[in-house]
């Protein structure tokens, strides 16, 4: 159990007043409160440390009592005999009450201070707020679609909107850890990663892909069936098409952000495929044609 | 308009320790949208993890109206820059693996 400084986290003197205290906590809550950090671990972590030395220091009682142990605090037997007795008292006290969370405070506070039913009941927190990843394939954001996730034990229903981006965060009001004294419960933070398609590219609502045409259909125009998202879709592929040559299709991209019905559009670029394994026949045949255009 | 979906601020008042005058400045400054539901002055439920945000500012931060007003402004601008970033390096993860793709 290592010793908090209390003091250095509010960044105030040892002899510092009660208004000096209530005037630094108060400055550093609205740096770091969760509020005004949203979906931040750093800012949480450091709110939470800021508001334990608050309730340490801002309260005349307990200032005194780390103030005693925070100087003897290397020399702790007799304290370590005194906790074993305390915490078998905490333990008991926590299953008759069984709403705190260990995580909002550290064990050092907790080691001095027992549990929050013996301290100012009557302030409210907000819960824990929770992150979690979902890795997803590009195929999966292409429709709306509903998900079952399991989130510290609990199951979680969510519908995931088609058109979600790689990396996009998703906040879900309330599904955290449990407020403390009637406070509100904090909220989850899905982070979608999505999986690179081996076909399909994304850019933001457009799609690009890559079709491979033969020589014959490139010089002599023809019809392709080409792969989307949204199922097969026959081409005309204009006589003498060039490789790298790019059409769109509008609206065959992927579906907008929470905008039903509307989506971007699918660039398609034609790869021309020169033909291999020539017979003597073809050879032929494309000597002939290098007369009539010798290059 | 039927109060089902509505919260009257009465309520709020009570429910959150909060003056009436907090929810009206709230209101001229267009931070919420208080309706009339069947003779009282109501919130629609849409709204309340904003107001409840916003109590909390005001109470645990001693943040007044104006100054939450500036808040939410400038979270919706940094919401506004993350989304953008999210995009950027997006397009970046498509540029660099272009090569492997043509």
């Amino acid at each position: 159990m290592a010793f908090i400084d209390y003091y250095k986290i509010l960044g105030v003197d040892k002899k510092a007043s009660e208004s000096e205290i209530k005037k630094a906590y108060r400055k550093l809550a609205r740096k770091y409160h969760p509020d005004l950090n949203p979906n931040d671990a750093i800012a949480e972590k450091k709110f939470k440390e800021i508001n334990e030395a608050n309730e340490v220091l801002s309260n005349p009682e307990n200032r005194k009592k780390y103030d005693e142990y925070g100087k003897d605090w290397k020399h702790a037997d007799e304290f370590e005999k005194a906790k074993q007795q305390q915490h078998y008292q905490q333990s008991r006290q926590q299953q008759s009450t069984g709403n705190f969370s260990d995580s909002d405070y550290s064990d050092f506070f907790e080691s001095i201070f027992g549990n929050r039913s013996g301290r100012s009941a009557n302030i409210r927190y907000k819960g824990q707020d929770f992150n979690a990843e979902l890795h997803l394939t590009l195929k999966e954001v292409y429709t709306t679609h509903k998900r079952t996730l399991t989130i510290d034990g609990k199951k979680i229903g969510l519908t995931i909107p088609a058109g979600v981006k790689n990396d996009q965060v998703i906040k879900i009001a309330g599904k955290g850890g449990k407020g403390v004294n009637g406070g509100p419960n904090g909220d989850l933070y899905i982070r979608f990663i999505i999986a690179e398609h081996p076909n399909f590219k994304r850019d933001r609502n457009d799609l690009y892909t890559t079709v491979n045409i033969g020589l014959n259909l490139a010089m002599l125009g023809g019809e392709v069936v080409v792969d989307t998202f949204d199922g097969k879709v026959k081409l005309k592929v204009k006589p003498e098409t060039q490789s790298g040559t790019k059409v769109k299709l509008k609206g065959k991209g992927f579906p907008i952000y929470k905008k039903e019905g509307h989506f971007g559009d699918l660039y398609i670029t034609y790869k021309v495929q020169l033909p291999t394994n020539l017979s003597d026949k073809e050879k032929e045949l494309f000597k002939e044609l290098s007369k009539l255009r010798p290059s | 308009m039927s109060i089902e979906n509505f919260i009257p601020i009465d309520q709020l008042c009570t429910h959150y320790k909060v003056e009436m005058s907090f929810f009206s400045h709230l209101n001229e400054l267009g931070l919420i949208s208080i309706k009339t539901v069947e003779k009282s002055f109501c919130v629609h439920q849409d709204q309340i993890n904003d107001i409840e945000k916003m109590i909390r500012m005001h109470q645990e931060l001693d943040i007044n109206v104006e100054g939450i007003d500036t808040i939410f402004n400038l979270l919706e601008k940094i919401n506004k820059l993350q989304l953008e970033l999210t995009d950027i390096k997006n397009r970046l993860r498509l540029y660099e693996n272009l090569n492997d793709f043509y």
